[in-house]
C-alpha cells in the first residue's frame, strides 16, 4: 500500500496520502466555507434561543428560565382563557335560557347551532351519520318522524337521559318478542306483518292482512294505537308513514315482530356539559324535522 | 459447460459450503491453529447447547402458547446452528484473505426481509385507505402489522444490509480477515433468529408497546448477546488491521454499533413477570419513559439509519465511481459533530407534551445545529462525483447511490425544520411525519442499500458483473417514482390534516370533525399505496436480478457495465 501523497488529476487537489482497499483515497480539501458559516449560524441561533427561552437544567435545581419568560403551560392557560372568554357571554346565556327561547333569539340560536354542529360531528355522527341521515337501527334525524318526540324539549330529554340507557331517568319501552316468546306462530306473524304493511298501503296479500288485523287489535293497539299512528310517550313508532327504522321489507317487519326491537341511545348527561347538550338539541331540532 | 461457467455454478452452489479447507490463521503452525479451531468449535457447541436447553426449558415450563412457540424457535435455531457447524467443512474463502460466507448470508437475508417488509408496509397502506382489508382478523390488523413492517424494514432489511456491508468494508479497508471463527456466522444467524422471534411475536400479540423497541425482554436479551458479539468481531478486525489508518466508513460503523448497544440496553430496561413468560414491565414510567423512548427512537434514526448507512455511503460511492472522497477534513468534522449533536435531539418528538420546556428547547436547538453536520455527509457523497458525473448517466448503480444521498440531504433538512416548535405544531401527529420518515427510509436508506447490494453481489459471488444492468435501470425508475408518489401524497395529506385539525370557525368551534379529516385523506392514501406498490415492484426486479447473478447466468449487458462491477479478481486494470 503506497502512502505517498499524490495529486488527483481531475481536481488538481492533493490527497491525504491514505489509500484503502487499493484505490480509495481522500482529497485534502478544506471545509466548504458556506458549510462552516451555516454551521456557525445554526450554533449562534441556538445560543440565542437558549438565552431567550427555558433551556438548561441547573445542578442546584430548576432550569434557566430565559429572558422572555416563556412557559408552555402559561401560554396554553392564556389561550384557553382567551378562547373561553370570547364565548363566555353566549355560553352563560344559553345555560340560563330555556331551549324554546334560544330558538327565538338569532344570536343565541346561531351560536348553539355552531356548537351543536361541532359536537354532533364528534359524538353523534358515528351512529346517526355525518348528515344525521341515520342508518338501519339508527334514526334519521332530518325527517319529521319522531319516536320520542321532536319538540326541542323532547330532543333534549332524549339527549340527556338516553333511551333504554343506563341512566336512572332514561325513557324506556320494549317491543315484545312475539316469535321468540311463542306469543304468535309464524303464520300469525306473517298475517300481522301484512296488516302492518297495509297501514301504509304496501301489503301484497289482502286475505292475510284481514286476518292480521284481528291479531293487531289484540296485541298491538295498546302501543301503536288503533290506526297504527304510534305513541311518542311510549316510543312506539308510527306504522302508517312509510318510514322504517329497521327496513321496509316484509322480512324486516316480520323480524321486528318475531324478535322485538330495543335500540339504545346513550345518555349524554355527565359526558357532555349542559350547554353543549342544549346546543346539540338546538342543532338537531334545526336539521329540518323539529316540531 | 465452460470452465468459467463451472466456477460460477460452483460458487453459487451454497452460501457457506465449499471445499474442505481448514481456516488457518496466518503465521500460526498447522497444529496450533487446529487446536485453536477445536477449542472454538467446542465452545461454540457448548454455547449453542445451552441456548437449546434454555429454549426447551421455556417450552416445558411456560403456560403461554406463544411463549412455548418462541422457546421452540430458540431451540430449533440452536440445533440448526449446531448442524451447520458440524457439517461445515471450512470456507471457500480460506483461499482468499477474507471471510465472506456470513456476508453472503446477510445479503440474501436482507433482500428477503426487505421484500417482506415492503409488502407488509403496502398492505398497511391499502388498509389505511380501505380499513375492511384487515378482514377482521386479529393477526393482520393494523396494530400488529405496523410493528412488523417497521421492524422488518429497519432492523431486518436495514440491519442485514449493515451487517453485510460493515463486515465487507471493515475487512477490505483494514486488509484483515474478520475476527473469530464462528462469531461472524453467529452474528448474522443470531440476528436473524432475533428477527424471527420479534416478528412472530408481533403477529401473536407479544409487544412491550415501545415504538421501534417492541420485542419483549427475552428477545432483547438475545439481541444483546448477538450485538456484543458483533461489536467484538468488529473491534477485533480493526485491531488486526494492516492499514495504519482507520477508514472513515469504519468510524461510522463503529459509532453505529456502540451507540445502538447503549440505546438498546437503556431503553429496554425491564422486569419480566416470569422467566418463562413473555410479559415484562419497563422500569421507567410517565414522562421519563417517554423521554427515554424518544432518546432511543430518535437515535435509532441517527445511529442505525444515518451513521450506519453513511458508513455504506463512504465506501461504496468512492469505490464504485473510482474517485477520491471530496474532503478528509469534512469527514472528520462532520463525523464528530454528527455523533455529538444527534444524541441530544430526541425531545423534539415530544414537543407540546408533558415534557418540560427546557428539554423541548434543547431537543429543538440541537436538531437545528445538527443540520450542517448531517449535510457534511451529503457534500462528501455528492462532491466526490467531481470528474465522474457522467457515471450518473451510464451506471444506474451510481444513480441509486447518488440519488440516495440527495434524499438524505432533503430529509436531513426537513428533519431540523420539523423540529422547530412552530412547524411541529402543524406537522406533529400528521402524515407529514410519515412522509418525512419515508423520504429518509425509502429514499436514503433503501436506495443506498440497493446500490450497495448491486455492488456486493458480483463481488461476493465472484461474477464479472450483474446479470443485467438494464434491470437495475428499471429498478431505479420504479423505486424513484414510487418514492415520489409516496412522499408528495404524504406532504399534501399531512399539511391538509394539520390545517383541518387546527381550523376554528368564527364562533370558536372546531371547523372539522376527526372523521372529516380522515375522509379528506383517502385519495392521498390510495396514491401512497400505489407508490408503495411501485417500490415493491422495483425490489422484486432486484431480487430477480440478484438471483440470476448468483446463479451465474450469462450476463446480458456486460459491455455496458463499468469495470468495478466485476469481482476484484476478475476486474480489468484501470487504463491509467
Amino acid at each position: 500500500m503506497s502512502n505517498e501523497r499524490h495529486v488527483d488529476q481531475v481536481t488538481g487537489v492533493e490527497t491525504t496520502g491514505h489509500v484503502w482497499d487499493d484505490d480509495i483515497r481522500e482529497l485534502n480539501k478544506p471545509l466548504p466555507r458556506w458549510w462552516l458559516l451555516s454551521f456557525y449560524a445554526c450554533i449562534l441561533w441556538a445560543v440565542g434561543y437558549w438565552i431567550a427561552y427555558p433551556a438548561w437544567p441547573v445542578i442546584a435545581g430548576g432550569y434557566t428560565k430565559g429572558v422572555l419568560g416563556y412557559s408552555q403551560r402559561a401560554t396554553v392557560a392564556r389561550e384557553v382563557a382567551t378562547a373561553s372568554q370570547a364565548q363566555s357571554g353566549l355560553r352563560e346565556q344559553i345555560a340560563k335560557t330555556p331551549i324554546g327561547d334560544i330558538l327565538k333569539s338569532p344570536d343565541l340560536a346561531r351560536f348553539a347551532d355552531a356548537a351543536g354542529r361541532q359536537s354532533f360531528a364528534e359524538n353523534c355522527a358515528p351512529c346517526h351519520g355525518r348528515g344525521a341521515q341515520g342508518s338501519p337501527g339508527y334514526p334519521n334525524l332530518r325527517d319529521d318522524d319522531w319516536l320520542w318526540g321532536g319538540k326541542p324539549e323532547d330532543i333534549m330529554q332524549t339527549l340527556r337521559f338516553g333511551i333504554r340507557s343506563e341512566h336512572k331517568q332514561t325513557r324506556t319501552s320494549q317491543m315484545p318478542r312475539y316469535g321468540l316468546e311463542k306469543l304468535l306462530d309464524d303464520a300469525q306473524i306473517n298475517d300481522v306483518a301484512e296488516h302492518v304493511l297495509s297501514l301504509s298501503g304496501t301489503n301484497t296479500d289482502k286475505g292475510a292482512a284481514t286476518r292480521g288485523a284481528v291479531i293487531y287489535k289484540e296485541q298491538c293497539v295498546t302501543c301503536h294505537g288503533d290506526e297504527g299512528k304510534g305513541k311518542q310517550e311510549q316510543g312506539a313508532p308510527n306504522l302508517t308513514d312509510k318510514i322504517w327504522l329497521y327496513g321496509s321489507s316484509k322480512d324486516a317487519v316480520m323480524q321486528s315482530i318475531r324478535t322485538g326491537r330495543g335500540g339504545v341511545m346513550p345518555a349524554w348527561e355527565g359526558r357532555l356539559d349542559p350547554v353543549t347538550i342544549k346546543s346539540l338539541a338546538v342543532y338537531v331540532h334545526s336539521l329540518g324535522g323539529g316540531q | 459447460m465452460s470452465a468459467l461457467g463451472k466456477v460460477s455454478r460452483f460458487a453459487g452452489a451454497s452460501i457457506g459450503g465449499g471445499p474442505s479447507f481448514i481456516a488457518t490463521a496466518v503465521g500460526g503452525s498447522m497444529t496450533m491453529s487446529e487446536d485453536r479451531n477445536r477449542l472454538s468449535d467446542a465452545l461454540a457447541m457448548f454455547a449453542m447447547a445451552a441456548v437449546a436447553a434454555a429454549g426447551l426449558t421455556i417450552v416445558f415450563e411456560t403456560v403461554e402458547p406463544a411463549m412455548m412457540f418462541h422457546g421452540a424457535l430458540f431451540a430449533l435455531g440452536a440445533v440448526l446452528f449446531i448442524v451447520f457447524m458440524m457439517s461445515y467443512k471450512g470456507t471457500r474463502d480460506a483461499g482468499s484473505d477474507f471471510t465472506d460466507g456470513p456476508i453472503r448470508l446477510a445479503v440474501v437475508a436482507s433482500i428477503f426481509w426487505g421484500i417482506a417488509g415492503f409488502l407488509v408496509g403496502d398492505i398497511l397502506a391499502w388498509q389505511l385507505a380501505m380499513p375492511a382489508l384487515n378482514f377482521d382478523l386479529p393477526w393482520i390488523s393494523f396494530g400488529r402489522l405496523r410493528p412488523l413492517h417497521t421492524s422488518a424494514v429497519i432492523f431486518a432489511f436495514g440491519g442485514n444490509v449493515l451487517l453485510a456491508t460493515s463486515f465487507y468494508v471493515v475487512q477490505r479497508t483494514c486488509h484483515a480477515r474478520l475476527a473469530g471463527r464462528w462469531a461472524p456466522w453467529f452474528v448474522v444467524w443470531g440476528y436473524n433468529l432475533f428477527i424471527c422471534i420479534a416478528g412472530t411475536g408481533y403477529l401473536l400479540g407479544i409487544t412491550q408497546g415501545k415504538e421501534y423497541a417492541e420485542p419483549e425482554w427475552y428477545a432483547d436479551l438475545w439481541l444483546t448477546i448477538v450485538w456484543v458479539t458483533y461489536l467484538l468481531v468488529f473491534l477485533g478486525t480493526l485491531w488486526k488491521r494492516k492499514e495504519p489508518h482507520i477508514y472513515v466508513a469504519n468510524w461510522f460503523y463503529l459509532a453505529f454499533i456502540v451507540t445502538v448497544a447503549m440505546l438498546h440496553l437503556v431503553n429496554n430496561a425491564a422486569v419480566p413477570v416470569s422467566f418463562v413468560g413473555s410479559k415484562s414491565y419497563i422500569v421507567y414510567s410517565g414522562v421519563q419513559d417517554a423521554m427515554t423512548q424518544w432518546w432511543y427512537g430518535h437515535n435509532a434514526v441517527g445511529f442505525f439509519l444515518t451513521a450506519g448507512f453513511l458508513g455504506i455511503m463512504y465506501y461504496f460511492i468512492p469505490k464504485r465511481i473510482e474517485r477520491p472522497v471530496y474532503s478528509y477534513r469534512l469527514s472528520i468534522v462532520h463525523f464528530w459533530t454528527l455523533i455529538f449533536l444527534y444524541i441530544w435531539a430526541g425531545p423534539h418528538h415530544l414537543h407540546y407534551t408533558a415534557l418540560p420546556d427546557w428539554a423541548q428547547t434543547l431537543g429543538m436547538t440541537f436538531s437545528i445545529m445538527l443540520w450542517m453536520p448531517s449535510w457534511g455527509g451529503m457534500i462528501n457523497g455528492l462532491m466526490s462525483l467531481a470528474g465522474a458525473w457522467d457515471k450518473l448517466r451510464t451506471d444506474p448503480v451510481v444513480r441509486l447511490l447518488v440519488v440516495s444521498v440527495a434524499f438524505y440531504g432533503m430529509s436531513t433538512f426537513e428533519g431540523p425544520m420539523m423540529s422547530i416548535k412552530a412547524v411541529n405544531s402543524l406537522s406533529h401527529y400528521t402524515d407529514w411525519g410519515i412522509g418525512h420518515v419515508h423520504s429518509g427510509s425509502l429514499g436514503w436508506v433503501a436506495m443506498v442499500s440497493f446500490g450497495a447490494i448491486y455492488c456486493l453481489v458480483p463481488w461476493l459471488w465472484n461474477r464479472r458483473g450483474l446479470y443485467s444492468l438494464k434491470l437495475v435501470e428499471w429498478h431505479f425508475w420504479t423505486a424513484t417514482i414510487g418514492i415520489l408518489l409516496y412522499i408528495t401524497a404524504m406532504w399534501v395529506s399531512g399539511i391538509t390534516q394539520g390545517l383541518m385539525w387546527r381550523a376554528y370557525d368564527k364562533l370558536g368551534f372546531l371547523q372539522y370533525s376527526f372523521i372529516e379529516t380522515v375522509e379528506a385523506m383517502k385519495p392521498y392514501y390510495v396514491i401512497r399505496a400505489i407508490g408503495g406498490l411501485l417500490f415493491i415492484t422495483g425490489a422484486l426486479i432486484m431480487a430477480y436480478n440478484v438471483w440470476r447473478t448468483i446463479r451465474g447466468d450469462e450476463i446480458r449487458d456486460l459491455a455496458d457495465q463499468p469495470r468495478v462491477a466485476a469481482a476484484p479478481a476478475l476486474r480489468l486494470q484501470p487504463a491509467e
